[in-house]
């Protein structure tokens, strides 16, 4: 190696380094707080190892905050909104891609031109509604708003997806007297699968993480989601920094597992919507 | 079961052009929702914003366009404006100039590549309002880790009161934002890159072009349309910031993080004043999508000007 090539190796070395520090850095200083004592956190000199590590504000979290309810909450708004987006996105998105809709890119976008409204400006009608229908602090209400925010999301990447599959299989399908649910269900869906996998998880994300609507819809811990949970987590007289990083591990651990499982049909899907055999 | 086989044969043996009304039923839900909870809201609170709709003190009356005059002379309203207008700018900016440098630096190949890119989608995944607290324990202005190092190398003398107070605290959040988000970009900016051929970059190496060169004649020009379109949709986004200012400060201290969401949604939901809440985010409505028009206009002529 020439010198040259040595320092171009250091400086990209360092700068990756450097990106690494930067994403994952303040989570592991999360993760570190979350195991040390409230008297270690309050030392002029702060610690980067837990000594002596604690499970105290995990203690905390679930026993004296019932933190447990929250999570359960998010599970079930999260996980509803997820298969409803799936289902309704692809029949969406195949009845587009693959049968006679006049005006089909008219209607793709008005999808994508609903997604970019502002949320805060329907908050306060949609807020009226719920109310006259008693869906406020209720599931249902969160999952119906979810579904509205999360599909044109949905339909546009699995309509990507059904877009690049050949044209010759609907022929086939029709050949073998296979009905348009029979195509999209036996045949269309196991061939997209990682774009159900990728539109899914971006759709559960999305409701896992919601903030605005939740604070505003509900008002109980019997239907309040995580985030919600989270912001109201003060005590009377001080900030409990150590309850929560504990509350943050919790509820994004399993997220950050997901997605480096998943990354790199995340990363494909978001992308170029494109299936490789 | 032959029965049932025979059954579905002579329904589908009449071919699919039949069921003309299967692809509207099978959009039907799609429509349905959206229509439901994005259209219909938007529609309506347009009509609220005429009206002096109050949940305190149950009025209804249509009053014309009295509440967007009252908010052209609402110093509340401009300073929140002033706020979002300046975040929405400066977070764009940094996001893509450092989400660029990121995705630069990730193109070349180097050992535990597919870890730095793993660990990158961190930020992005993590729940908004659990930066925001992560935010506040790191910029925290007595304990805070922020502080401490800045200590320690020599940069600052005494701790900074980051988010409590009124010079810092806009600023503060505006870290926490390209935090989160420059990482993600580069991600995206990532997949343009690669889209390059890489025959125009070689070639250019072959006449003896610089990087820096092959940097600003080459990748910049044929990357231009990913970074217009994921800088417009980070704008528009940065536009509507709210989770990070409600959790990080509540719009304080002394409204110096006011943005036009967490103003609009104090209006509507402390005060109750559904009318004059629903003007505020009807004007905010329209003002977004004047930037998106004005940005697509501009995107589009820029594409054309490359030919």
């Amino acid at each position: 190696m020439t010198g040259r090539e040595i320092i171009r190796a250091f400086l990209i070395y360092f700068c990756a380094a450097a990106i690494l520090v930067w994403s994952a850095g303040p989570f592991i200083w999360q993760f570190s707080t979350s195991l040390q004592l409230d008297r270690a956190l309050t030392d002029p000199t702060p610690s980067f190892w837990p000594s002596p590590a604690t499970l105290d504000h995990y203690a905390n979290v679930f026993f004296v905050k019932k933190f447990q309810l929250y999570v359960l909450n998010s599970i079930i708004v999260a996980g509803l909104t997820t298969a409803l987006c799936l289902a309704i996105g692809a029949f969406a998105a195949f009845s587009l891609s693959r049968l006679e809709v006049k005006g089909r890119f008219g209607v793709l976008a008005v999808v994508l031109s609903v997604s970019m409204f502002p949320q805060i400006a329907i908050v306060g009608p949609l807020y009226l509604l719920a109310s006259d229908m008693g869906l406020l602090d209720t599931y249902a209400g969160l999952v119906i708003t979810y579904l509205a925010l999360g599909l044109p999301l949905v339909t546009w990447v699995l309509f990507g997806y059904f877009d690049t599959l050949p044209r010759e299989i609907d022929e086939a399908a029709r050949m073998d007297g296979v009905g348009p649910i029979g195509l999209l269900i036996r045949i269309i869906l196991p061939m997209s699968l990682p774009g159900f996998v990728t539109t899914g998880l971006l759709a559960f994300i999305a409701a896992w993480n919601e903030f605005m609507f939740a604070l505003a819809f509900t008002s109980t811990i019997q239907h309040q989601t995580i985030p919600v949970g989270i912001a109201n987590f003060t005590n009377l007289y001080y900030v409990p920094w150590g309850d929560i990083a504990a509350a943050s591990v919790v509820v994004t651990v399993p997220l950050i597992l997901l997605v480096l499982f998943f990354q790199r049909h995340i990363i494909e899907g978001l992308t170029q919507g494109a299936v490789k055999e | 079961m032959a029965f049932s086989d025979s059954a579905v044969g002579s329904q589908e043996g009449v071919g699919w052009r039949s069921l003309d009304f299967a692809p509207w039923l099978l959009l039907l839900p799609l429509l349905l929702s959206l229509g439901a909870v994005s259209v219909y809201p938007i529609i309506n609170g347009i009509w609220l914003s005429l009206t002096n709709t109050s949940l305190v003190t149950q009025e209804d009356a249509f009053v014309g366009f009295a509440n967007y005059g009252a908010l052209w002379h609402d110093e509340a309203f401009w300073n929140a404006w002033r706020h979002t207008m300046l975040f929405m700018a400066v977070s764009t900016a940094l996001e893509t100039v450092l989400g660029l440098a990121m995705a630069l630096v990730l193109f070349e190949p180097f050992l535990g590549r597919s870890l730095v890119r793993a660990a990158m989608l961190v930020p992005w995944a993590m729940p908004t309002v659990v930066t925001s607290k992560m935010f506040g324990w790191l910029f925290d202005g007595q304990h805070g880790l922020i502080n401490y190092l800045l200590r320690e190398s020599g940069l600052i003398e005494g701790n900074i009161n980051w988010y409590g107070s009124v010079d810092h605290a806009l600023n503060t959040i505006i870290i926490a934002d390209v935090w989160k988000t420059a990482p993600f970009m580069a991600l995206l900016l990532l997949a343009g890159l690669q889209t390059i051929p890489r025959s125009l970059t070689e070639a250019a190496h072959m006449d003896g072009a610089s990087a820096w060169r092959i940097f600003w004649h080459v990748r910049l020009p044929l990357l231009l349309p990913t970074l217009l379109i994921a800088g417009m949709f980070r704008a528009l986004d940065a536009f509507r910031i709210f989770d990070l200012v409600y959790v990080l400060t509540g719009g304080g201290p002394a409204d110096s993080t006011e943005t036009l969401s967490t103003l609009s949604y104090k209006v509507l939901f402390s005060t109750l004043q559904f009318g004059y809440g629903s003007a505020l985010s009807s004007a905010m409505f329209l003002t977004e999508a004047v930037i998106a028009l004005c940005f697509g206009v501009f995107i589009v002529r820029q594409l054309r000007r490359q030919g």
